[in-house]
C-alpha cells in the first residue's frame, strides 16, 4: 500500500506544533498501525531526521498507553480496538491519514503525539480504591457476590485508562473514565463503606483537573476501545446526587 | 559445593516461614517514618511492595518508565493466578501447589522459597478480593476456578482473559491511595540508570526524567527492583515494547549476581509471525488449552484447509505422546513438541511454522450440555455448535476477538494457528531467602528475580509470585535488614558515590548520542534477536552457542561504533532510551549463551540437543547440575560462575513425566 500521512509534530509543550506530510510506500496490510509508524521512524532516522514520538507499550490492546487521534477518531476507524490493534487492512491504498495527539486541556501535549495523562492518576488517587491495608482480608469466599453483579463490576473495571473518551468528547469530559471506577466499586459489597465519600472526592478532583462536564452526547461510549457503557455515568450522577443530598461528607 | 549463602532458615520446611515471621527483627513505627525505600517498577511486584511498605509506615519512592504505574506489563497477563484454596474440593493443598511448582520447574528451584510461595498464595486471593478485584464467580456467588497446564487440580482464579489487568489495577489502586495520602512519591516517566553503592550497600539510584532528560539522584536506605523480565533480548516476544533488563543489568554490573539467565520460557500458544515488519508477538492464553485440542496433519506438507482434513488424518500429538496430561502438559513440553512437528515437516499455514488449536470438539460438547439443560436430549450437530459457540464466547471472547483482529481470520470457524514465542524469563537477579541480591540492601522481586520457578514456570504462577513477593514476603524480610539501619541518617546526594554513579550514567548517554553511526537501534536489536532465537532459543547446542557468543561480541563492537541515535539527551528522546536498553540486552545475550553452554544438561525451558532421552524429552544431570548458576560481572564484559547447590529434602527428584 502507498499512503500519505499528515502527522502532528510538536517539539515540546512550549512550542507550537503543525501537521507535517510524509509519504510511505509498500506498507503491508498485515502491519499494525504502530508498526507502520515504526517503518516511518526507521526511514526518518536513516534520513537524519527526528523520529515521531508516540506512546505505546504492550501492543496488545490492554496497557492503554497508545493514543493516536486518527482521521478524527481516537484509535482510528475500527470499533472496540486500540491504535496498536488497528491493522493497515482497515485502510486503502492511496489513503491520506491524519494523525493527531489526544486533544484536551487536561492532557497537555508532551511531544509530537505524546500527551500527559497524569490527571487520571490523580483522580484515582483521590478515591478510586477500597481502603484496605495488606494483611487485613478475610477469606475470599466469606463474601459471596452474585455473578451478575460481579460481571457488571468487571465490565466497568475493564477500562484501560487510555483517555479516548476525553479525547473524543467536545467538552473533554472524563466522566466515562471516572464513572467506570466509581461503578466498579459501587457495584461490589466491598466498595459500600466509602461509596458516597468516593464519588464526591473523585468528582472534585476531576473538576480540579480541568475536565469538562457531560452533555450526554455519547461519543465516549461509541469510541471506547473497551465498550465501557454510558450507564456508568448515570450511576455516578445518581450516587453523586445521593451523596450531596443525603450523606454528604466533608472531603 | 555452594559458595554463596541463600540464608534459608533452619527447621522443617512447613514451619520455616511461620517461624521466620515470628522471629524476624522489627522496625518500630517512629523509626519507619525516617527510613526511605526506593522501589523501581510498578507492576505487580513493584506496586504491591510500594503500597504495602507505605501502609507499614516507611517513606517510599516508586519509579516507572511508563506514563502511569497502571501500564506496567503485568497488565497483559491473561489466564489467571494460582492459589492453594481447594475451593473445588479436588484435593488441592499447599503441599500440592509446592510440589507441582518444583516439578514443573524441573527440580531447579529452591524448596524453601517455593513452599513459602504456596503458603501465601491463598492470602493473595483474599487481599485482591478485599480490594474489589472482580474475579470470576459462579452463580452461587463464590469464586470460580479453571485448570492450567502442569497440574491436575483446578486452582486457577481468573477474571475473563484479563486477570493480570484486574490484579494490577488492584495493586495500582492501593498504590494510588498511598500516593494520595503523600506516603509514596511516584516518579512516572523515569528510568533507573544506575544503582548507587556506599560502603558496599545499595543507597540509592540515578534516574533519568524521560520528559526533560534531567538526571536525578535519589537516596534510599534500601532499593527494591521489581523491573520484570528480559524476554525482549529476543526482539520478538510477548513482552511490552518497553520491557527491558536495564535496571537489573546495572545492578548486576554493581555486584548483584545474575542467576540462571539461560532459563527462558517459550510459550506454546502465540499467534505466529506474519512478516518482517512484526514488532511483537501476541499470546493466546494457556487457558485456551482447556478447551482447544492441538493437532497437525498426519501427512507431511499437507496444504488442505483444516476443515478439509478428516478426523483420522489428524495427529493430536500432545494427546498421543502424553495421555495423562494431554493438551495440558507444561509449557516447555508443549512448545518443544510443536517445534518437533514443524521441524519434521508437519507445520501448517503459509510459513509452515504453526500448529492448529482447534475448539470444535469441545464446542460441540458444550453445546450438547446446553441443549440438555434446555431439555433437548437429542440435539443435531448444528444446534450443538450454535449453543457451544456461546459458551466458548463467554469463556474466551476477548481472546478470540484479539486473534481475529490480528490475523483477519475467524477462530470460531477455522482452528487457530499458533506457534511458540518467548514469553517469560525464569532467570534473573540472584536473591537469597530474604529476596536480597548479593549487594546488601538491594532487593529484587517478581519476574526480575530468579527464585521460584526453576527452569520452567507453570501457567498462572507469575501473577502469584509477583504479588506474593510484594504483598507478603518482602515487607517482612526487608525488616531484617532495615532494623539494623535505623541509625543511618538520610545520606546527602552530594556524596561522592552519587556523583560518580551519575558520571557513569551520563557518560553512557553522551557516548550513545555522539557515535552518530549509520544504523538504527532497532537494526541492532533485530539482529541480536535473530541470533538469540536461532542459537539460544527453544533448542540449543554447543556449536551454535559458541557461534552465538562470537557473533554477539562482534555485534557489540559494531553497535558501539555504528549506532545512530538522533536528537539530544536533554529532551524526550525515545531512540536514546531504546539504545541504552539494547546495549544492555547485547551484554545479557552473551551471558545467556555462556550460561546455556555451561549447563551441560536439558531441564525445563533449557533444552540442549545433546542431552535428551530416546523419546526426545529433556535429560537432566542431577549429579552435576543441581545448582543455581549465579554469575558475577567482571571488568570488561566477563563473567565468573558461582554455584548455589539445590538440596531437595522434601521432594524426591525424578524425571518429570506427564505421560
Amino acid at each position: 500500500m502507498n499512503l500519505t500521512l499528515k502527522v502532528w509534530r510538536q517539539k515540546n509543550n512550549k512550542t507550537k506544533g503543525a501537521l507535517v506530510d510524509y509519504k510511505l510506500a509498500d506498507i503491508s496490510p498485515d502491519m499494525s498501525f504502530l508498526e507502520m509508524f515504526d517503518v516511518l521512524n526507521e526511514q526518518l532516522i536513516t534520513k537524519g531526521e527526528e523520529p515521531v514520538v508516540f506512546d505505546h507499550d504492550c501492543r496488545e490492546g490492554i496497557c492503554g498507553m497508545c493514543s493516536m487521534y486518527i482521521n478524527g477518531r481516537p484509535h482510528g476507524p475500527k470499533d472496540l480496538v486500540t491504535t496498536c490493534q488497528l491493522h493497515m487492512r482497515s485502510f486503502k491504498d492511496g489513503d491520506t491519514i491524519v494523525v493527531e495527539p489526544w486533544r484536551a486541556a487536561a492532557f497537555p501535549v508532551v511531544k509530537d503525539l505524546t500527551v500527559d495523562r497524569s490527571a487520571f492518576d490523580r483522580v484515582i488517587a483521590a478515591g478510586g480504591f477500597i481502603s484496605v491495608n495488606t494483611g487485613n482480608a478475610q477469606d475470599a469466599n466469606n463474601l459471596p457476590i452474585p455473578k451478575m453483579q460481579a460481571d457488571a463490576a468487571f465490565e466497568a473495571a475493564a477500562c484501560i485508562g487510555c483517555g479516548a473518551c476525553v479525547a473524543t468528547c467536545k467538552n473533554a469530559s472524563a466522566m466515562l473514565f471516572v464513572s467506570a471506577k466509581i461503578s466498579q466499586l459501587a457495584l461490589l459489597p466491598q466498595g459500600q463503606p466509602e461509596r458516597y465519600r468516593r464519588v464526591q472526592s473523585m468528582v472534585a478532583q476531576m473538576d480540579a483537573e480541568g475536565f469538562g462536564n457531560c452533555t450526554n452526547t455519547g461519543a465516549c461510549e461509541a469510541e471506547c476501545p473497551k465498550g465501557i457503557s454510558l450507564e456508568n455515568i448515570a450511576r455516578m450522577n445518581r450516587d453523586f446526587a445521593s451523596a450531596k443530598f443525603i450523606s454528604e461528607e466533608t472531603i | 559445593m555452594s559458595d554463596i549463602n541463600s540464608n534459608i532458615p533452619e527447621g522443617e520446611l512447613t514451619s520455616k516461614w511461620t517461624k521466620y515471621k515470628s522471629s524476624v527483627p522489627l522496625v518500630n513505627p517512629s523509626n519507619k517514618r525516617t527510613i526511605e525505600v526506593i522501589i523501581v517498577g510498578s507492576g505487580l511486584a513493584g506496586a504491591s511492595a510500594a503500597a504495602t511498605l507505605a501502609e507499614m509506615g516507611y517513606k517510599v519512592k516508586c519509579f516507572c518508565f511508563q506514563d502511569s504505574p497502571r501500564r506496567a506489563h503485568s497488565i497483559a497477563a491473561q489466564g489467571g493466578i494460582n492459589a492453594a484454596k481447594n475451593y473445588q474440593n479436588d484435593g488441592d493443598s499447599v503441599y500440592r501447589l509446592f510440589y507441582d511448582t518444583i516439578k514443573g520447574g524441573d527440580y531447579r528451584a529452591r524448596e524453601a522459597n517455593v513452599h513459602r510461595l504456596a503458603e501465601v498464595s491463598a492470602n493473595i486471593i483474599d487481599q485482591c478480593v478485599a480490594q474489589g478485584v472482580p474475579l470470576a464467580r459462579e452463580y452461587g456467588g463464590l469464586l470460580d476456578n479453571r485448570s492450567f497446564g502442569g497440574t491436575q487440580v483446578q486452582r486457577t482464579f481468573y477474571a475473563a482473559g484479563q486477570t493480570g489487568q484486574q490484579l494490577l489495577l488492584g495493586a495500582y489502586s492501593a498504590l494510588e491511595r498511598q500516593i494520595g495520602m503523600g506516603k509514596v512519591e511516584m516518579y512516572t516517566r523515569h528510568e533507573m540508570l544506575e544503582v548507587v553503592k556506599i560502603d558496599g550497600k545499595a543507597r540509592g539510584i540515578i534516574a533519568r526524567n524521560l520528559i526533560t532528560g534531567e538526571i536525578e539522584r535519589h537516596f534510599g536506605h534500601a532499593v527494591v527492583l521489581g523491573t520484570g523480565g528480559y524476554g525482549n533480548v529476543f526482539y520478538l516476544s510477548t513482552n511490552a515494547m518497553g520491557s527491558n533488563v536495564t535496571a537489573a543489568w546495572k545492578a548486576h554490573k554493581q555486584g548483584a549476581y545474575f542467576a540462571n539467565p539461560c532459563y527462558t520460557q517459550i510459550h506454546p500458544t502465540c499467534i505466529p509471525v506474519s512478516g518482517d515488519h512484526q514488532s511483537k508477538l501476541t499470546l493466546m492464553s494457556e487457558s485456551l488449552r482447556n478447551d482447544g485440542r492441538i493437532w497437525v496433519p498426519k501427512k507431511k506438507d499437507d496444504n488442505r484447509k483444516a476443515s478439509e482434513i478428516p478426523e483420522d488424518e489428524r495427529d493430536y500429538y500432545l494427546e498421543r505422546r502424553y495421555p495423562a496430561f494431554g493438551n495440558l502438559v507444561p509449557r516447555d513440553v508443549a512448545s518443544r513438541a510443536a517445534k518437533e512437528r514443524c521441524d519434521a515437516g508437519y507445520g501448517v499455514g503459509a510459513s509452515k511454522l504453526a500448529v492448529y488449536l482447534d475448539f470444535k470438539a469441545n464446542t460441540e460438547r458444550y453445546g450438547k450440555i446446553e441443549a440438555s439443560k434446555a431439555g433437548n436430549h437429542n440435539p443435531d450437530k448444528e444446534t450443538c455448535m450454535r449453543l457451544g459457540t456461546e459458551v466458548i464466547k463467554a469463556k474466551y471472547g476477548n481472546l478470540f476477538d484479539m486473534y481475529a483482529q490480528i490475523t483477519g481470520e475467524n477462530p470460531y470457524e477455522t482452528p487457530m494457528r499458533i506457534y511458540p514465542a518467548v514469553h517469560y524469563t525464569m532467570g534473573g537477579l540472584w536473591v537469597d531467602y530474604n529476596l536480597m541480591t548479593s549487594v546488601p540492601g538491594l532487593y529484587c522481586t517478581g519476574e526480575a528475580n530468579f527464585s521460584d520457578h526453576g527452569a520452567n514456570r507453570l501457567g498462572a504462577s507469575a501473577l502469584m509470585q509477583g504479588l506474593a513477593d510484594g504483598y507478603f514476603v518482602l515487607p517482612y524480610t526487608i525488616g531484617a535488614y532495615l532494623s539494623k539501619e535505623i541509625s543511618v541518617k538520610a545520606i546527602s546526594t552530594d556524596h561522592p558515590a552519587f556523583v560518580e554513579a551519575e558520571e557513569r550514567a551520563v557518560g553512557i548517554l553522551n557516548t550513545l548520542i555522539n557515535i552518530k553511526g549509520t544504523k538504527t537501534v532497532d537494526h541492532f536489536h533485530k539482529r541480536l534477536g535473530h541470533i538469540m532465537w536461532e542459537k539460544c532459543g527453544m533448542a540449543r547446542n554447543e556449536k551454535g552457542l559458541n557461534e552465538a557468543i562470537q557473533e554477539i561480541r562482534a555485534l557489540r563492537h559494531e553497535f558501539w561504533s555504528d549506532v545512530r541515535v538522533p536528537g539530544t539527551a536533554d529532551e524526550l528522546n525515545t531512540e536514546l532510551e531504546k539504545a541504552g536498553r539494547v546495549a544492555d540486552f547485547i551484554e545479557l545475550g552473551e551471558l545467556m549463551c555462556i550460561d546455556a553452554l555451561n549447563r551441560n544438561e536439558s531441564c525445563g525451558g533449557h533444552f540442549r540437543e545433546e542431552y535428551q532421552t530416546e523419546e526426545g524429552e529433556a535429560l537432566r544431570d542431577d549429579e552435576n547440575f543441581a545448582y543455581v548458576a549465579a554469575w558475577e560481572f567482571k571488568e570488561g564484559v566477563n563473567f565468573e560462575l558461582h554455584k548455589e547447590e539445590l538440596k531437595f529434602e522434601n521432594i524426591k527428584v525424578a524425571q518429570r513425566s506427564y505421560k
